[in-house]
């Protein structure tokens, strides 16, 4: 196991390679499913509003 | 040829049934009805290309272990070119038919184009280091990839630039169609520049140049950054018209303030 981490002597170079194409890749989906929640919910606010205003409009 | 032709009703017909596509609604049935499968194809490639990468392959026998460092790095070059492509050819359709998804498109593709960009410069890098003796040279490839990351934030930048959504589309486009001289430069930069950086081992035409014990990690890594791209996509594209459409609430409402 130690010596599937030292990879030849070149664990410096190889690991943070692969950090940083999972790190990359991961935030990318954790910023756009943020992303989409966050525009989501500003959505059904709006929408609610929306609905909430038009049957009084209705009535009057 | 066919430009002299006064046909007026051939692109139109063709605008439209394009214009299909760019109903919202159905473009969110079917991301949701493709995503199962993207993800079904995407997590074995990319369980299975990691054991290959990292475990199953064989060391090379100049480069040693470094050599797993390109089962990360080359996939991630051809998805900033693949991204980069996409960018374009979704200009192009933006800026000739008018199509409003393929505007969202570009947009929803540059972050991740650009994401991919840094993972094939910063492995790149790692790889670098104990092979060439440098972290980094301003070699022809490296620095047309350079360049292609700063079109990618020139992209992003002009679509923040503008207020009106049209504007910066059009604008975002231009750029996105003239940047895209850099492809071909990145693909044929190793053959026209005899410089430090290796060139393709693999090509359509002919066998390539590799082991197959190192060509299946990377094939595997290949098909799993691709699927990983497009889920992305897919996501970022429903983050864009979540957004355009809280825009037209917020629009609405505040036109219906003003009415009252």
């Amino acid at each position: 196991m130690a010596e599937f981490f030292a990879m030849g002597g070149y664990a410096v170079y190889i690991w943070p390679a692969y950090g940083v194409a999972a790190g990359v890749i991961v935030g990318l989906f954790v910023w756009s499913w943020r992303g989409l929640a966050k525009a989501e919910r500003a959505e059904a606010a709006l929408g609610k509003r929306e609905r909430r205003r038009a049957p009084k409009v209705e009535r009057t | 040829m066919t430009a002299s032709t006064p046909s007026s009703e051939q692109p139109a017909v063709r605008g439209s049934a394009l214009h299909r596509f760019a109903n919202p609604a159905r473009f969110l049935r079917l991301s949701r009805a493709v995503q199962p499968w993207l993800l079904a194809i995407t997590l074995p490639c990319l369980i299975a290309g990691l054991y290959f990468s990292l475990v199953k392959s064989p060391i090379d026998y100049q480069q040693k272990d470094t050599v797993r460092i390109m089962y990360v790095h080359v996939p991630a070059a051809w998805m900033a070119m693949f991204g980069y492509s996409t960018l374009a050819i979704a200009s192009a359709i933006g800026l000739i038919w008018k199509h409003p998804l393929a505007d969202l498109a570009g947009k929803a593709a540059a972050p991740i184009g650009a994401g991919f960009t840094v993972i094939a410069l910063a492995t790149g890098s790692l790889w670098g280091k104990p092979t060439w003796g440098t972290w980094w040279v301003w070699d022809a490839r490296l620095t047309s990839v350079v360049v292609l990351l700063f079109l990618y934030l020139g992209y992003m930048a002009l679509w923040n630039a503008f207020e009106q959504p049209q504007r910066a589309a059009k604008a975002a486009a231009v750029l996105a169609l003239v940047g895209a001289v850099n492809l071909p430069i990145i693909k044929f930069s190793v053959d026209w520049w005899n410089t430090l950086h290796q060139p393709a081992s693999i090509s359509r035409i002919g066998t390539p140049a590799i082991d197959p014990a190192m060509l299946t990690p990377l094939l595997l890594m290949a098909v799993a950054y691709l699927g990983l791209f497009l889920l992305l996509l897919l996501v970022r594209m429903r983050v864009e018209l979540a957004e355009r459409r809280v825009m037209a609430l917020q629009l609405a409402r505040s036109r219906a303030g003003e009415g009252r």
